[in-house]
């Protein structure tokens, strides 16, 4: 039986928006923070193994590559956290209105890249620190 | 000729009745995760450097440690949720959807076990 053409996702042909864009990062930083998870769990983990295997994780944290994952990790955490809560206040449907909800993503937007980098001064702080 | 009767050959196709559940169950979480986030990014900040010594001496503290404990199971939940409709949207074929599924359906259930293992050790202190 032939199958007829099937319609596309609505996010194949709306307009682009930057609220779009907010939307899409959403998936993407969890995405990110479920690595970041596992990192949590490997840096638990070197703790529990003992101050050696502590010290070769941190090693391994500290270095250049990492850095860059971690600052990503950081940024992810705050978008995702600040985003979150605007979602949570969608689902209560609260903020549905256009001028607010650009509003709430600009303010979300701008937050986490600010917060962020603020979390991944501290982390590298903390790690270089020993490292 | 087939042993499948066309009822079976249907049923298969539409909702499992569980997205709800699904779906509450990762707004529960997330509340959860603001309240164990922010404590986490508290915790990490007044630590006074990542040193071996302050980390198993805050995680000594049955306090942190519970959130500790909570944090790992929490995160790995609403991360798995997550992972899981981002997996069921993007990979169409059947097969591949489930293997992928399964494969970090284990991999986060044994990231968790680590983790809770790992603060329960430093808390009552073998890691020391």
């Amino acid at each position: 039986m032939a199958q007829r053409a099937r319609p596309l996702s609505p996010f194949m042909h709306y307009r682009w928006q930057y609220t779009n864009t907010l939307s899409i990062l959403h998936r993407i930083t969890g995405v990110v923070l479920s690595l970041g998870f596992l990192l949590l769990v490997y840096w638990l983990g070197s703790a529990a193994s003992g101050p050696e295997c502590y010290a070769s994780a941190l090693a391994v944290l500290g270095s250049v590559p990492a850095q860059f994952v971690l600052f990503g990790v950081a940024f992810s955490f705050c978008y995702h956290l600040l985003n979150g809560v605007r979602h949570l206040f969608f689902d209560m449907g609260h903020g549905f209105e256009l001028a607010t909800a650009r509003a709430s993503g600009r303010a979300v937007a701008i937050a986490a890249v600010v917060l962020g980098f603020v979390v991944w001064l501290a982390v590298r702080a903390g790690l270089g620190g020993v490292a | 000729m087939s042993l499948k009767s066309p009822l079976r050959r249907v049923t298969h196709l539409g909702s499992a009745k569980g997205g709800s559940a699904h779906w509450y169950a990762q707004r529960v979480s997330a509340v959860a995760l603001v309240l164990l986030g922010a404590w986490l990014a508290v915790a990490l900040a007044t630590l006074g450097g990542a040193s071996h010594g302050n980390v198993v001496a805050w995680l000594g503290s049955p306090v942190s440690s519970a959130f500790a404990v909570l944090l790992v199971l929490v995160a790995g939940w609403h991360a798995l949720l997550g992972l899981q409709v981002v997996i069921e949207d993007y990979v169409g074929d059947e097969g591949k959807r489930v293997a992928v599924l399964l494969i970090v359906k284990f991999a986060f259930a044994v990231a968790a076990v680590i983790g809770v293992l790992s603060v329960l050790r430093i808390a009552f202190g073998v890691a020391a």
